[in-house]
Order: structure tokens, then C-alpha cells, then sequence
């Protein structure tokens, strides 16, 4: 095999003066009086494509020097007019645009969804299904935290929890893909129950992820925890108090983080989660150090709950026994009449919904997650489908908490406050 | 035989699809004591303003507010002791369409007494203007450019007041309001027309364009100015 040479390029020869030595340098640094300091200020732009924003987010700044004197975050790259598009869907077309907006976690969205349009029309779902959401929610929210984990270490130079932390996260999209038949898009939920009941074996798959994601877990905080270079970029940056918090509507870890206790899952319960034992964190400083204890600690939690739902899954139907609500089998539909009308009547008319509006608040992995439908007499669409977006008003606060960081702390603020711009712009 | 129901797809054909009753929405306000306790302190105290209220979705209470009277309401809904709404969850509006009122929707909650409200305002289509209160709450400040961005709702007293979603200079109107066809007010041929047409200087200063060019033809440009600088 021949060898390549590398032609090294060398410097520039240096111009030669009429006496035949070099030139002398036309700059001369100490005859020139130093500049005033600290007058100018810049403007610089981050983003939208930077792997920093974490998305299509930017941030346009005003430095003095490296101090972040103001931000403003410039949004709306990833607008996809979710909501708009939902007026013209009936209710189950719409199951698919909510796990578009969150894909990082995409089972809270969908669960949150129906569970609102459910509230909304009165339907109970089975107590299987119950404990199956609530499976689904939790693992998301392992999802979730773990993304956030990943990327935000990477932020801020650690490499390797990063690839530790997506080596689970790959484990839960195969279990996704194992309920949903998606890895991402899971789209799993539907009025009244769920797709489809659990695969068989998926309860020890899901299993085997909880006996041995702990201790990945406890590795990563081993790297990070008490590491003084991740000590040293996070403690007492991007603080904000119990007051302000509450006040700028932060919601999640990023509030607790502040010493708020409120957390949806404890103060509005849904789906029983009062009978679930597990403890919510709460920090005190406010700061990014503390953000991380939180989300760290909840997913410990969460692998808690999971085990507790585990063991009370009951047995029994997984979606409404009503064949105004819940599609039939495809056995059913083909060998039996009856089944065959309901089928084509839910698919051509789909499912009325009474006069009202209803806004049901859920714990998402960022934040407090709303749904608000609102139907007319009757409607088989929404007249108006929001989502109450915690993504988008955490990062409302960042002009807050990055104000007098230097800039490399305003990364670490953006990565903190655990953003995904596909429910921000939505 | 009665029309086939529409699909999405028809309906993006078709353009805007208003809301399929004509009627105006049932003015049922449950009347007497509800069980929420701002609800019998708020018509204490506002009487008339406070509109109607009711139970949604088996146990949320909503409650109408006169928009005149809004400010004043929500001011003391965060302040009073009694009721200490410091929980701004979101803000958004809802189009009935059909030249229906515009509504304003408010979700609080509150901390201390661990209660939930909901507030909607209705707005006339002629005037919709409301005041502002992202001077109460912070979390406001965005959940109303975005009211305003999508829904055209004029929020008196915001510091901030400009799209947020949408593009500054977006010229199709406002999104989510009922008479907004699905695929925009402007023909795809307009709207491909106005793509093309747009200002590259708007985007990029005449400095950053004259850093165009290919990398050769920078670097001599670049060497050029350091050599003139240095003379000069």
C-alpha cells in the first residue's frame, strides 16, 4: 500500500524591507492606547439550527462582553398548526397529532388526549385500562427525563452519560414498538380504551428494563452527582424563587426544583394515582442543580410506580364495553351484523360528544399537561382543541434566569428547563 | 337522505367550515348556590358582571365573565385571601364561529386552597379587546400574544404585543378563527408568489450579503481588508 504524503503548509514567507531584513509589523500593539472597555454591546443569534437550542429554537442575545445582559427567544420554526388541523378531525383522528407535538414522550400525549375527551363525554374506562395508561405515562416519563439527561450533560461536556442514558432509552422504544407497533409515533390510545391490549410477554420486558435500568441510573449519578465540573456549572445558575416561579407559571421538576410543592399527579389526582405510594421531590434552591436532582429522583420514583402497577394490572376488558364508543373486532365485524353497523356508524359519524368544555390537567415529563376540548350538541369534531403547552411556558422564563450569566450558562438554562419545540410551536 | 358527513380532506376542499349549529349556545345557567366557593363570592361581589356559570364535564366550574369588568375581577381573584388564584395555568380563545362572540378562556388554580377555576369572556366580534394581564401573572405574557397571534384578541395593556407563532410580518390573518380556511386565505399561487417575491435584505443586513461569494473570492477579500487596514 503506498504511502501518502502530506504537503504540510507552511507559513507565509514574511515581507522583506528595503534593507533587506523583514518588514516591521505594520501593527504595533503598545503604541496604540487601549480601547474604553465595556461600552459596546453585542447582539448575538443562537440558533435555530444549533444542537445547543435543542430544536428549532432562537434565542437572540444582548452581550456585554460574555454577560447576557437580555434574551429573546424567537419561536414558531416548527409550526404545524396542530390545533387548527384537529377542527377538522373527529375525535380519534386526532390521537395522532398528540404524539407529534411531544415525541420525546409521546404515550403521556396521547393518554392526555383521551383522557380529556373522556372526562368531557362522561365515558369510565375499564380499570384495566386505567393501570395500562398509568404504565404507559410512567414509562414516558423515564423516556422523557432520559432524553433530557442525556443532552443536557452533553451540554455541558460530560459525553458519557449521554450514550448511557440513550442505551435505555432504546430499551423503551423497543418495548414502544412491541405495544404500539411505532417507536416514536405510538399514537396508542384510543376513545375509550387503547388500540390494543398488551402484547403478550411485554409485562417482562417491561420488567426486565426496571430490574436493571436502576442500576444505569446509579452509574450516571455516580458520574454527575457529585461531579465538580457538573457541580460547578449548574449550582446557583438560572435561579429562580418560589414566588416568581409560581408566577411565571413553571410547572413540573422546574418548579419543584424551586420548592413548590405541586405536582398534578398528588394535588388533582387522576387515575388513582392517590393509592400509588411513591414521593414526589422537591428542591430548594431553584437553580439548575436542583432541576436535575428532581428529574433523577422522579425517575427513580416512577420505576416505582411502575412496579406498583404491575402488580395490580387486573384482568378484563381493555377498552368500554360499548359499541357506540369502542370499535368491535375484526371478527366480530365480519362474521356478525350488528358488529358490522356499529363499526361503520363509529368510523362514518364517530363519537357525539355533549355540549361543554373541559380541561383536564395532567404531570407530563415537563410539566403540567392540559387538554381543553371543547364540543357542541352532538359534534363528532372539536369546536376547539387546546393544549395547555408546558414546554412553552417554561421556556417563557428564560429571559428571566438567563439575565447576567455568562453565555455558556444560558445553554445550560435552556437545557435545564427541559424544552421540546414540537409542543412549543405545535 | 341526509349529506354524508365530511371527511377532513372534503372540508380542506371546501375551505372554511363553520360551526355546524347556527344556534347560539344554550344560555342554561344553573342558578341558586353552586358549591364552589368563589362562585357564590364572585357574584357577591360583581353581581351582574359575573354572567353565568355552570358545571362542565361533571365537576369543573365555569364561569362568565363580563369583559368590561375583567381586569377588576381577576385582579381580585389573585389578591383576595379568600381566593388567591396565583396559578395562571393558561389563556386562550375559543371561535364558535357563525359571527358568534370570540371567546377568552382563563385556567387558574390556586396553591393555597387548592381549587380550580375556570373563567371565559365573551367578546363580540366587532370589538376584541380585552385587557391585559400579564401585569398579574407572567405566565400570561406568551399564553396572550399567542391569543392574540391566532385569534386576533387585542390585549390593552401588554408590554409585548406581537405574534409569537406566526411570522411578524404574516399577512394572512389570524389561524384558528372559524372563517380561516384550512390551507390559508391566499391561493397556493399567491402564496408560492409571496415566497419568492420576499426581500432577501430582510432577513440579512447588506454587511452579511457582501460576505457572499465563494470561499476563494472571500479569503482575497478578506486579505484585502487587512491589508488596507493595516495602511490605513
Amino acid at each position: 500500500m503506498a504511502t501518502r504524503t502530506v504537503e504540510l503548509e507552511v507559513g507565509r514567507t514574511p515581507e522583506m524591507g528595503v534593507d533587506g531584513l523583514p518588514a516591521r509589523s505594520p501593527l504595533r500593539p503598545f503604541d496604540v492606547p487601549e480601547p474604553e472597555m465595556g461600552t459596546e454591546q453585542m447582539l448575538i443569534n443562537i440558533g435555530p439550527q444549533h444542537p445547543a437550542t435543542h430544536g428549532v429554537l432562537r434565542l437572540i442575545c444582548e452581550l456585554d462582553g460574555e454577560t447576557v445582559m437580555s434574551v429573546t427567544p424567537d419561536i414558531g420554526y416548527l409550526h404545524s398548526s396542530f390545533e387548527k388541523l384537529g377542527e377538522y378531525r373527529s375525535w380519534n383522528q386526532i390521537v395522532p397529532l398528540t404524539d407529534r407535538m411531544d415525541y420525546l414522550a409521546p404515550l403521556i400525549y396521547n393518554c392526555a388526549y383521551v383522557m380529556s375527551v373522556e372526562k368531557l363525554m362522561g365515558i369510565e374506562v375499564t380499570e384495566r385500562c386505567k393501570v395500562v395508561r398509568v404504565i404507559c405515562m410512567e414509562l414516558d416519563r423515564i423516556f422523557g427525563h432520559l432524553l433530557w439527561l442525556g443532552t443536557t450533560a452533553i451540554d455541558v461536556g460530560a459525553f458519557t452519560p449521554f450514550l448511557y442514558a440513550f442505551q435505555q432509552r432504546e430499551r423503551i422504544y423497543t418495548l414502544h414498538e412491541a405495544l404500539t407497533g411505532a417507536r416514536i409515533t405510538t399514537s396508542a390510545t384510543r376513545i375509550g380504551g387503547m388500540m390494543a391490549d398488551l402484547p403478550v410477554g411485554w409485562l417482562d420486558a417491561l420488567r426486565d428494563f426496571l430490574d436493571t435500568f436502576p442500576n444505569t441510573l446509579h452509574e450516571i449519578d455516580r458520574l454527575l452527582t457529585g461531579n465538580q465540573i457538573h457541580i460547578g456549572r449548574t449550582q446557583g445558575v438560572g435561579v429562580i424563587n418560589t414566588a416568581d416561579a409560581i408566577n411565571y407559571g413553571l410547572t413540573g421538576p422546574n418548579l419543584r426544583a424551586a420548592g413548590v410543592d405541586y405536582d398534578v399527579r398528588k394535588d388533582r389526582p387522576y387515575y388513582d394515582y392517590e393509592t400509588y405510594d411513591f414521593e414526589v421531590p422537591i428542591g430548594e434552591h431553584g437553580d439548575c442543580y436542583d432541576r436535575y436532582l428532581c428529574r433523577m429522583e422522579e425517575m427513580r420514583q416512577s420505576v416505582q410506580i411502575l412496579h406498583q402497577a404491575m402488580a395490580r394490572l387486573p384482568d378484563g376488558p381493555i377498552n368500554v364495553q360499548d359499541p357506540n364508543i369502542s370499535l368491535p373486532s375484526k371478527t366480530e365485524c365480519m362474521s356478525d351484523m350488528e358488529s358490522m353497523i356499529h363499526h361503520f356508524k363509529l368510523i362514518t359519524d364517530g363519537i357525539p360528544a355533549p355540549e361543554g368544555d373541559c380541561y383536564l390537567p395532567i404531570e407530563g415529563s415537563k410539566g403540567e399537561l392540559g387538554m381543553y376540548v371543547v364540543a357542541e350538541e352532538g359534534g363528532t369534531k372539536p369546536v376547539r382543541w387546546r393544549v395547555r403547552p408546558p414546554s412553552f411556558v417554561n421556556l417563557s422564563t428564560i429571559a428571566k434566569l438567563a439575565e447576567g450569566h455568562l453565555v455558556s450558562d444560558l445553554i445550560m438554562i435552556n437545557a435545564s428547563l427541559d424544552i421540546v419545540l414540537g409542543e412549543i410551536d405545535r | 337522505m341526509t349529506e354524508r358527513p365530511l371527511s377532513g380532506l372534503d372540508a380542506v376542499e371546501r375551505g372554511p367550515l363553520p360551526s355546524d349549529l347556527g344556534a347560539a349556545p344554550s344560555t342554561t345557567s344553573i342558578e341558586g348556590e353552586s358549591d364552589h366557593p368563589s362562585v357564590a363570592a364572585l357574584e357577591g361581589r360583581f353581581g351582574s358582571a359575573i354572567l353565568r356559570h355552570s358545571v362542565s364535564a361533571g365537576d369543573q366550574t365555569v364561569v362568565w365573565i363580563d369583559p368590561a369588568k375583567s381586569l377588576e375581577i381577576l385582579t381580585w381573584l389573585k389578591e383576595d385571601a379568600g381566593q388567591l388564584y396565583d396559578m395562571m395555568s393558561d389563556v386562550t380563545g375559543v371561535d364558535y364561529g357563525n359571527g358568534r362572540p370570540v371567546e377568552v378562556v382563563y385556567q387558574m388554580y390556586s396553591t393555597t386552597h387548592k381549587h380550580a377555576i375556570r373563567l371565559r369572556c365573551p367578546l363580540p366580534l366587532e370589538a376584541l379587546q380585552i385587557d391585559s394581564v400579564a401585569g398579574l401573572w407572567h405566565s400570561a405574557n406568551w399564553l396572550e400574544r399567542e391569543v392574540y397571534d391566532l385569534f386576533g384578541v387585542t390585549f390593552n395593556g401588554h408590554p409585548d404585543l406581537r405574534r409569537i407563532l406566526m411570522p411578524q410580518d404574516y399577512a394572512e390573518g389570524h389561524p384558528l378563527r372559524k372563517d380561516f380556511p384550512l390551507r390559508g386565505r391566499f391561493s397556493r399561487a399567491e402564496q408560492t408568489r409571496r415566497a419568492l417575491a420576499q426581500d432577501v435584505e430582510r432577513f440579512y443586513g447588506t454587511e452579511e450579503l457582501a460576505h457572499g461569494g465563494t470561499p476563494q473570492e472571500v479569503a482575497a477579500r478578506a486579505e484585502r481588508a487587512d491589508i488596507a487596514e493595516a495602511e490605513g
